[in-house]
């Protein structure tokens, strides 16, 4: 048993800094996303009904695809760090909880990539 | 500790039995203005509570609902037939309440996601504030809901 007292441990040790960075970034994306899901849902609104054309038109435009690119990072890492959050609230065992994890976090991966190359396809007219 | 067969009076003249039903009363008195713990059958559930679970609910939800927004990319970078089934799809009535589903958890998600970064900078704890912003969350969930699908089917005639 070590004499020391727990502040004397925590500063031998140093701190683990980045013990913030999850809350941090999942702050950041939701700031990111009040101005980007903002014009996403105003854009779609727009589009309703909209043609073929019209629609790849719209996603093809430079400025658009790049906003569209901005949010599917935003969206889909928001969305990786608040389905870990709750993984490892409501998931207990630990093989179970990895499993889901690592789940989750692929599928926001894949989604994010289906997203974003859909996007640079129609740009550059595939 | 209390004997009441023996005692005789107390130093002021009072008798333990008379001491215990004084304690007795002062109990009862005293009891509604104490602070309780939570207990199931007096408990009035707070609304930011249900807020609070909502947003878990509405993130998840939202979380699906990106398979629908990746979905519709596919469609549009995958063809005109594709492009077709997913508006076919969207248009049906599935799909409606889907989209509707989709734009209430929205719309919800990021008005109280607002809310918790007020909260995240030190501002609208008292419960007052804390009760007023749910309801405005509430209130803002409806009207923007309102005004997408009002809006949308205006553009869409």
């Amino acid at each position: 048993m070590s004499l020391r007292s727990p502040i004397g441990r925590a500063r031998g040790l140093g701190s683990a800094k980045d013990g913030t960075h999850h809350w941090w970034h999942q702050r950041v994306t939701a700031i990111a996303l009040i101005l980007l899901s903002g014009w996403f849902v105003i854009s779609l609104i727009a589009m309703a009904g909209a043609s073929y054309e019209e629609a790849r038109a719209w996603i093809g435009h430079p400025v658009v695809a790049g906003l569209l690119l901005l949010t599917i990072g935003f969206m889909f890492y928001h969305l990786k760090l608040g389905l870990q959050v709750v993984i490892e609230d409501y998931v207990h065992g630990e093989m179970v909880k990895l499993g889901t994890l690592m789940l989750s976090s692929g599928a926001c991966l894949v989604g994010a990539l289906a997203c974003s190359l859909s996007v640079l396809i129609v740009a550059f007219g595939g | 500790m209390l004997h009441f067969g023996k005692s005789t009076a107390g130093p002021q003249g009072t008798t333990p039995v008379v001491i215990m039903t004084t304690l007795k009363k002062a109990a009862q008195m005293s009891l509604p203005d104490r602070p309780l713990s939570p207990h199931l059958q007096v408990y009035r559930w707070p609304i930011s509570m249900t807020l609070s679970i909502l947003h878990r609910i509405t993130g998840v939800g939202l979380g699906f609902g990106t398979l629908l927004m990746t979905y519709w990319l596919i469609a549009a970078a995958a063809g005109p037939d594709w492009f077709a089934d997913a508006q076919t799809f969207l248009d049906s009535w599935i799909g409606r309440i889907i989209l509707l589903g989709f734009t209430v958890s929205l719309m919800f998600h990021f008005c109280n996601g607002v809310r918790h970064l007020f909260w995240d900078a030190g501002k609208g704890f008292e419960l007052n504030t804390a009760r007023n912003s749910a309801i405005a969350v509430l209130l803002g969930t409806v009207v923007l809901t309102v005004a997408t699908w009002i809006i949308g089917y205006e553009i869409r005639g």
